[in-house]
């Protein structure tokens, strides 16, 4: 066994930057055949011809986690090209950061809307294949806010809490198909997400990482990888907290 | 009961269960008989629905427990299509 993905075909939403960007970069490099989705097509794209520049294959498409018809044309696409759809990496999240008392419904729909329908809707479509197969690997990136709240993002947070009880429910549902679903929780990584807050914030975060250090893209991407492979076959309905220890001790 | 429908559902459930196709008698019960759990019975029916051209509802597919009750439903599907 190896961690190699020779063979596989995934699936990224997210993809066109910050961690979906790196976990599509990482499974393509590990041997998968990638299927990107972005809301803005022109980033996956980017993404795409960067892996299929390294030598690897990938397939680009714009639209909406969210939208069923979206979703199915995607798969439908990825089928007709690598005839397998074995790895639905469910990244694609949004925010709209605010405290409740001034949080709007459309800011709390948005959130919910992207981050859980989204892994839904995807992880839904995708099962079928997997179920064929007697083999499948969903992952969804959850967060640690998912597991300790924040304040400011009470959509966000409950997004990524209800995303953790949705992969323990696909977990035992598909267990007995081949089919793991894991999530993962990252703390605080540099992405265009976590550029966004105030200095004062970061620092704060900072000084609260054991590991000294926000963590990259690629931190995350690693332990995707992991529980794409072979190597992950028992693993299933967990969260893997990739937080540099955030928040070990609280 | 449509002797060619049958023989397409006991195709289906031959595949999907892995049973034996002199087993899949019109009595026989999925849960019962080839100790179908509940997520066999949702790979069945879409099996069923993709080699039907059908569309089942969750409605109709818990009122199929048996070969027969599959056949009927399936029988009276393609003839509505027709």
């Amino acid at each position: 066994m190896t961690l190699s993905l020779d063979g596989r075909v995934a699936l990224i939403t997210g993809a066109g930057r910050g961690i979906g960007k790196a976990v599509a970069q990482t499974l393509a490099t590990a041997g998968a055949r990638v299927a990107l989705l972005s809301r803005t097509e022109a980033n996956a794209q980017a993404v795409a011809h960067a892996i299929e520049a390294a030598g690897g294959h990938a397939l680009a498409f714009g639209g909406d986690v969210a939208d069923p018809s979206t979703v199915d044309t995607v798969i439908e696409q990825t089928l007709k090209h690598w005839e397998c759809l074995d790895i639905v990496v469910n990244n694609a999240g949004v925010t709209r950061d605010t405290l409740l008392l001034r949080m709007k419904d459309d800011d709390w729909d948005a959130v919910l809307q992207t981050n859980l329908k989204g892994a839904f809707v995807c992880s839904r479509a995708a099962l079928k294949p997997m179920m064929r197969q007697r083999w499948g690997r969903i992952v969804n990136i959850s967060s640690v806010v998912g597991l300790t709240g924040n304040a400011g993002q009470a959509n966000y947070a409950a997004s990524k809490a209800a995303l953790i009880a949705f992969t323990k429910s696909v977990a035992l549902e598909m267990g007995s198909r081949g089919i793991t679903c894991n999530a993962v929780a990252p703390g605080l990584i540099e992405t265009d997400m976590t550029q966004a807050m105030p200095q004062q914030a970061r620092d704060y975060a900072l000084q609260r990482i054991p590991v000294g250090r926000f963590g990259t893209p690629e931190d995350i991407a690693y332990g995707v990888l992991f529980l794409c492979s072979e190597y992950a076959a028992y693993i299933t309905g967990q969260v893997f907290v990739i937080d540099g220890g955030l928040t070990v001790g609280i | 009961m449509n002797q060619e429908i049958f023989e397409r559902v006991q195709k289906v459930i031959v595949e999907q269960l892995g049973v034996d196709e002199n087993a899949v008698v019109p009595e026989a019960s999925f849960t019962d008989d080839f100790n179908a759990d509940s997520l066999d019975l949702v790979e069945l029916v879409m099996a069923f629905e993709q080699e039907f051209d059908v569309s089942i509802s969750e409605e109709e597919a818990e009122r199929v427990r048996t070969v027969a009750d599959a056949v009927r439903m399936l029988t009276e599907k393609v003839q509505a299509g027709e």
